[in-house]
This record gives structure tokens, sequence and C-alpha cells, in this order.
């Protein structure tokens, strides 16, 4: 602890050690990129939530998803609802909606009349599964940066499924193969699907399958999916025939487009769904040839109106395009600063 | 204007062929004319309009963003074009969900065939406005096409060929038919649409205008089939290493098409000056040198040097002069000799020939022979760099555009091959995107491997998946798509000939080089050594 923690100084009672974000006066640790003793988290994808930690508090949804994804390694967990405030320490820790994944929360701290607000990834247009962003005013806001460039501007949902769906229309015979990730992208893909009127049946990677149905489980409606299995492996068993796979849609992470795994699939369509895909240089990277404009985080434009709405006279920017986010920030009047956190890099999105 | 920046967008994405004529076909049955024909005219590189500057570009997104964010998302996506149509509504609507296509206003954006008329109609001054204007009334991918469109390159990975490919593939008539009318039409080509679509009839082609007619091509021989074929039916030529051309010209217009009817004209004003008749010709382009009566042939290399140059420069004329190798004649004076057979053409095109000034042509000298046995001597005697090897052709074949089977072959000289080791190899695309397959190769200098040429064909699919599956089980590095294997798998290189290179570190380069066969067998310490590469260099 570098010196006695103090309300009217943030930095003071919630900085970053090696195992990343601390809060002092309640002892723990926020999304720790290592195993400590106590650790808040934001939400379940695999730069937030580890296993190893002695006491894991964090929303209901986030730690099912982390138990699905580190079966029963996870110390003592603590489950909450979104609002509930729970005390740790001196600190009172309530955990808001983040409008990222299912269970995605941000951190809200108060200590002795000062606020600060940890937002974990986050964006604020609608998505289907799971509650929207609520902004609370506070006096430091901790933001993520991933898009934070004004070339990062996500079109509407809507229009990029569209585009998928024309692309069916366009090349019947082949397979469209969806590079998602397996938390929060491939079940908001889906429904996104389902609300654009798609009812045929959605084929799965193997690793997509199981936290599909945590998503199930949680009263998320799917549709017909069903995992892809052993089916078309064998190029000459013509007992499953990879006909049925001709114009279907088969999501997979993003590793497995150009994968050996894509060859069993008539003529695949390789598409990519994530935010990075907005630049062209990027998407032909990942070799998209279908490359959908579609993320979970928030683009520059939901940044700063989220800069704007959290009213916070102090901005810490964390992992992502620091740079353009806290030069934004300063030009609207908000004393904004970089804040490194060791274990993040790059994310997909 | 949004459907074909949709259009343009999806191709830059479309690695394959077909997939690229089905999204063009597509789009031009579904797009109304003037819209379509102007599209077509972007895709063939026919579309003339004022251009926009990058600086002016620039200054726009500095004025949106100012100069740091600019500065930063330029940076960050590295292609100006794309950054500011990125960029461009950052701040149009500041409390909307973001990313609303044309948010803030509501007028609608233009069409194809509006951007196109005001463009033309408005004065150099008022461009800026106009273009700013649409800007705001497009979305991201809108701009990111508009741009291009007033920058002048589309660079969609679409030749003009393949344009025209697909309008003739609307219609259901051959791409040879669509050549024939086309360089008589203009953007819109409306009357090429009407002819493809709604049953008007085909647009006229006027006699000798400057047109491009689809070349005649050869088939690779098959050796084993030669002792079947009577010598005497058969005229040989040599197969000179240059660029097929065509020579058009007519009335005002001269015209140089490459084989694929790509307009090279302006890359060959030394050519384009002596062009002084009525003909349509082929011919081999090549840079030769006149030295004391005859003519030296360059290496390819100097050919390159002409190619793909925005100017030409005296010193470039003066260093690599273009010469036209004759071959045949389509048209001579207005007359259509395509029907006529081999032996009456070449006698047309010697009389023609002999009664008018040389300049930069010559004809290609038919070679005398009577057996087999005696071409097949002289094919191997012939060493000259600039011959690739023979043509026969049917003495009674017409001139008939494409690949006919039976009147025409090429008989390229043996290839040369090097024993060389793997040493990077990178995914392919498309159908290959899962595979290994482009191969980097090299061969030792003491005790050091120097890459040496890369190749991606050769294989079947069968040796592909065991290529594949090698480099997987070998890899020492990864670049992102490409991956370092260790030394250990010889690869037989069938290639043309050597040439130098400053951009190899080994300071040579492989002309058409191909995977001979993979040898599995030979351990990589007994590869080939680079002399054996540069001993094969040409001696000038």
């Amino acid at each position: 602890m570098p010196f006695d923690p103090t309300p009217s100084d943030p930095r003071s009672w919630l900085f970053t050690t090696p195992q990343g974000l601390y809060c002092a006066p309640g002892d723990f640790h926020i999304d720790p990129a290592w195993a400590v003793k106590r650790a808040v988290v934001t939400h379940g994808h695999g730069d937030h939530a580890r296993a190893g930690h002695g006491a894991t508090l964090a929303t209901r949804e986030t730690i099912e998803i982390m138990k699905v994804r580190f079966g029963e390694e996870l110390g003592v967990t603590q489950g909450v609802r979104y609002g509930e405030t729970v005390g740790i320490g001196d600190v009172d820790v309530r955990l808001v909606p983040a409008g990222h994944i299912l269970g995605s929360a941000q951190i809200v701290l108060d200590w002795r009349g000062a606020r600060i607000v940890v937002s974990g990834d986050f964006k604020r247009r609608r998505d289907p599964t799971c509650p929207a962003f609520e902004p609370v005013t506070c006096d430091v806001f901790i933001t993520e940066a991933t898009f934070a460039l004004p070339v990062f501007r996500h079109p509407p949902d809507s229009y990029e499924i569209g585009r998928l769906l024309q692309s069916i229309k366009t090349f019947p015979e082949r397979c469209h193969l969806v590079g998602v990730y397996a938390l929060g992208k491939c079940q908001r893909v889906i429904r996104l699907l389902r609300e654009a009127g798609y009812d045929g049946r959605i084929w799965l990677h193997g690793a997509l399958v199981s936290l599909c149905d945590l998503y199930k489980r949680e009263g998320i409606d799917l549709g017909d999916i069903a995992p892809v299995g052993e089916m078309g492996r064998n190029p000459k068993d013509d007992l499953f025939g990879r006909d049925v796979f001709k114009g279907a849609i088969v999501l997979c992470p993003p590793g497995a487009l150009a994968d050996r795994w894509s060859r069993r699939f008539p003529d695949p369509l390789p598409v990519a769904a994530s935010g990075w895909m907005r630049v062209r240089a990027r998407a032909r990277q990942r070799g998209a040839e279908l490359p959908l404009v579609i993320s979970d985080h928030a683009d520059w434009d939901e940044l700063r109106r989220t800069v704007r709405d959290v009213q916070a006279p102090k901005l810490w920017v964390t992992h992502g395009r620091e740079d353009a986010l806290v030069h934004q920030a300063r030009s609207m009047g908000v004393e904004a600063e970089a804040l490194h956190v060791a274990g993040r890099e790059e994310e997909g999105a | 204007m949004q459907r074909f920046a949709e259009l343009l967008d999806s191709l830059a994405f479309q690695p394959a062929r077909n997939a690229k004529l089905r999204l063009i076909t597509t789009y031009l049955a579904a797009t109304p004319d003037p819209d379509r024909g102007y599209a077509l005219a972007a895709l063939t590189g026919t579309l003339d309009l004022p251009n926009a500057k990058p600086a002016l570009l620039r200054e726009f997104g500095v004025q949106r963003l100012g100069e740091t964010l600019f500065t930063l998302s330029y940076d960050y996506v590295g292609d100006l074009a794309e950054t500011l149509s990125l960029i461009w509504d950052a701040y149009v609507d500041p409390d909307g969900e973001a990313a609303g296509s044309r948010a803030g206003h509501n007028r609608p954006p233009p069409s194809l065939g509006e951007v196109v008329d005001r463009l033309r109609l408005t004065s150099k001054r008022e461009t800026p406005q106009l273009i700013e204007r649409w800007l705001d009334e497009l979305d991201a991918t809108g701009r990111w096409a508009l741009i291009k469109l007033v920058t002048g390159a589309l660079r969609v990975g679409v030749s003009a060929r393949l344009a025209k490919q697909a309008a003739a593939d609307l219609g259901s008539v051959s791409i040879d038919d669509v050549e024939e009318v086309w360089h008589g039409l203009k953007p819109p080509y409306k009357s090429l649409f009407d002819w493809l679509t709604k049953g008007a009839p085909r647009p006229a082609v006027s006699g000798t205008t400057a047109v491009f007619r689809p070349l005649m091509l050869a088939n690779p021989l098959d050796e084993a089939e030669l002792p079947t074929f009577d010598p005497l039916a058969y005229r040989a030529e040599w197969k000179w290493d240059g660029i097929r051309v065509q020579l058009a010209a007519g009335g005002e217009q001269r015209r140089i098409f490459t084989r694929g009817g790509d307009d090279a004209t302006a890359a060959f004003p030394d050519i384009v000056e002596a062009m002084e008749f009525d003909a349509v010709l082929d011919g081999e382009l090549l840079v030769a040198h006149p030295s004391s009566g005859t003519l030296a042939i360059a290496p390819f290399n100097d050919l390159q040097q002409r190619l793909n140059r925005k100017t030409i420069t005296p010193k470039i004329l003066r260093d690599f002069p273009a010469h036209v190798r004759l071959y045949d004649a389509l048209f001579l004076g207005g007359e259509d000799l395509r029907a006529l057979n081999f032996d009456e053409r070449r006698a047309r095109l010697e009389s023609w020939f002999g009664e008018r000034p040389r300049g930069p042509f010559d004809l290609s000298p038919l070679i005398g022979f009577a057996t087999w046995d005696e071409l097949t001597a002289l094919r191997a005697g012939a060493r000259a760099a600039e011959i690739e090897g023979l043509m026969l052709k049917r003495a009674d074949s017409a001139y008939v555009a494409g690949r006919p089977k039976g009147p025409w072959f090429k008989w390229k000289r043996a290839a040369l091959t090097a024993d060389c080791v793997l040493m990077y190899a990178q995914r392919g695309h498309g159908k290959r995107s899962s595979y290994y397959s482009d191969y980097t190769f090299g061969c030792w200098r003491g005790e050091e491997l120097v890459p040496v040429g890369k190749a991606y064909s050769g294989f079947t699919d069968e040796e592909l998946l065991r290529l594949d599956k090698w480099v997987r089980d070998h890899t020492t590095n990864r670049f992102g798509p490409v991956r370092e294997v260790e030394p250990g798998l010889v690869l037989e290189i069938a290639f043309d000939a050597v040439q130098r290179s400053t951009r190899h570190k080994s300071g040579v380069a492989m002309r058409f080089p191909r995977v001979h066969r993979i040898r599995w067998d030979k351990p990589h310490a007994e590869a080939d050594r680079l002399d054996a590469l540069t001993r094969l260099l040409p001696v000038n």
C-alpha cells in the first residue's frame, strides 16, 4: 500500500498492483490476472475471470459461467443480484449491469462518501442476452477503451445480420462458417438471427455447446441449435451427407475458421463477427470473406456518451487505445489519464 | 451508390474468381440503368472522372476530428480513404445510438449515376463541396466507395476481363461477343445492357475501329502426340519471351491491348507513335536495343521496367526501347482476315509489312523444318534467353478467339530444375485457406539457406494434404499466416529461367517456378547450392 488511503484521493484507495486493480480499504482485487485472496469479477471472459482465487464475488450468472469454464476449482463463491449491495471491509460493493454479456457488471465502490465505478467491459446498445448498461454517476469512472478511436463506429446489429442472411441467398450452396467467441458473441448472434426471422437449425462447433446450454438454462431462447459433432467428417461417408451444411450457418470459435476442422464443410464461406471487422486490413488478416461488425464493446460514440453520462470529474482509461479517449475526455473538461493494469491485452471483441 | 459500395466491399473480401463473378452478375441483374453501366465502367477502368487529391481528403479529416484524433485514426487504419469513411460522422449525432447511416439529416444518398453525372458537370473549384455533401449522405461503406471512385483506383481484385465476363454471364453470351462490341461502346453502356437483358439487337461493330478482338491462344503440346501429326501441315515460330499484345489502329485511334483485353496504350508511347497504319495485329512486345543493324532483345526484366508506370520519362524510353515482333494479322486496311487460313494471313502480313517503313516492328520469322526430329533438334539447340520455346500452328487454321483445341500448340523449352529446401509455408486463399499451400524455398550458400523463390502449384490434392501436415509437424516459428519450418524437405522445383533480383537475399529470382516433384527421400543437405542457379543467369 503506497500511503494511507483517503477518500478524497482515489489513487490512494484504488490502485494497480502486479496482480491487477486493488481496492485497499476492502482488501480485494477486481478482475485480477493472477490468483488472489479475494476477487470481485466483472464478467466471465477469460482475461477477467480466472480460477484459483480464495473467494470470488460476482453476479450469480457470472459465477455460473465460471463454474462451466473452471469446474469446481473456484474456491468460495458468492453470486449476487444486480443492484444488491455487499459490504467488504469498509467498502460497499454494488454490481450494476454493463450490457457486455450475460452476467456482466460494473463494480460500484462506495467508501466514506467517495464513489469509483469500474466499468469492466461494456456496451450501450441493446443486447437480447443481457440487461442494458446503467450509467451511475461517480467521482472516478474507470473505463475500458478497446475501440476508443473515432474509426470504430459499430453499425446497427440488424444491418450486419441482414448482410449474413443476404450472403446465404447469394451463395446458397456454401456453408457459412461464422467465427464467434464462445461466451456472449455466440449467443448474441444466435438471438439476433432469430430476431431477424431465421428459424433454421444453427450448427455449433463443440467448443460452443456448453455455454449455449448454460444460456438456455438462464432462460435465453436460442431456438434450434445442434452440435456439428462428427457429421461430415469423412468426405466419403455419405451416411450423414455434407449436403446438410449447404447454405447452413455454423458457428465456431474464430480460430477454427481456417483450421483443419473447417475442411469437412462444403465450400465454407468464412464469416467473422467482431468489432475489429470495421477495419479492412484487420478483417483480411482474419481471412474473413464476410466481415460482420458485431461487437460487445462500446464504440467511439458510446464511449463519449458514457463519459458524459456518468458525470465523473475523473476518468481513468484502461486496456485499449487510451490516447484518443484521454484526448477526447480532456476536451470535454474531464481530468483523464491512462491506467495500466496487469494482464490486459487486446482481446477479441 | 449504396448498392455499388456494398458490391465493392464484398468483392474486396472475396478471393475466389467464380464468387466474384456471381457477386457482379447479381448486382448487374438487380440494378437499373444507368447505375449498373457506370458500375461496369468503374470496374473495367473506363469511367473517366475528375480526380480528388489525397491532400484534400486529409484536410477534410483534420477539419472533422482535429489533428490529434485524425492522426491517431489514420495511423491505426493505414489507409486514407478508409480512415475518412469511418470517422466522417463521428460527431454528427453525439446523443444517438452509434452509426446511424446518414445520421443528422434526411437527404437520401446519391445514386451512382447521380455521382457520375454531377462530377462531370461540376467545376473543379466546386468539386470538394460536392464530395463533402455526399460524404454526409452516405454511410461508411458508401463513403469508402465514393472516395475510391474519386481518387481513381478501386483495387478490389477485379480485372476488366472479369467484369466483362460477369456482364456476359448476365446475358448468357460469350465473353468474346462482349469484347467484340466493347470498345465501340461508352459508359453507361445502355445498348450493351439492352442487348444482354432486354432482347435488343447486338450493338454494331464498325470494321476497323481500334477495338479489342479476343486473341487466339495455344494449348501446351503433349510431346507423345507429336509423331501422330503431319509435319507438313504445321508452321513453326519461336515463342518469344515478352508480352503478347494486340495492336489496333484505324481512323484516329491507336490502341495496344494486352492478352486479356486491358488497354496498355499509355505505357508505350514509342510504339503508339509508330502505329501509322489501319490494321489489327498480333505480336509480342519486347524491349530491344538496335545494335549494328541487328536487334538485341533485352531480358524480360527490362520489359518489366516499362510496365505499371505512372509516367514514362524520356530516360525510360531511351534505356528500355519497346519493340513489337509481329505474329499475325487480324485486319488489314479494314478487311477482316480472321477467316483466312494461317498461310494466307501470313502472306498478306508479309506483303503488307514489306511495303512500309519498319519502325519498332519486325516479323517473327518462320522456322523451316521437314521432320519433327529436325524441329526437336532446333528446339534443343536454342538457348537464347529471349526464346521461351516453339509455337506450332496449323497452316490451315483460321484465327479463332479463345483457346481452341488442335490448331495451335506451344512447345516450351524443357524446364530447368533445381532441388531446393522448403523454408517457409503460408496459408493459401479461398478453398486453400486451411492449408499451408504457398511455399518459399531456398538453396545453400555456404552453411546457410537463402530463399530463391516461391511456388504455389505443381502438386496434387493428396500431396497438398501431406505437405500441409509436414509443415504443421515441423514448424519452428510463426509469423501471422506464415510458418517457418526446420530444413528437412526437398522440393524439386521446375522453372523457365533465372533472373537477377535485388529483392531477394540470394540475388536471383526464378521465372515461373512450380513444384515438379516432392523429394521425400532426399536429405536436405544434398539440395542444390546457389551456384547452380547463378550459373544460369543471362550473361549481360
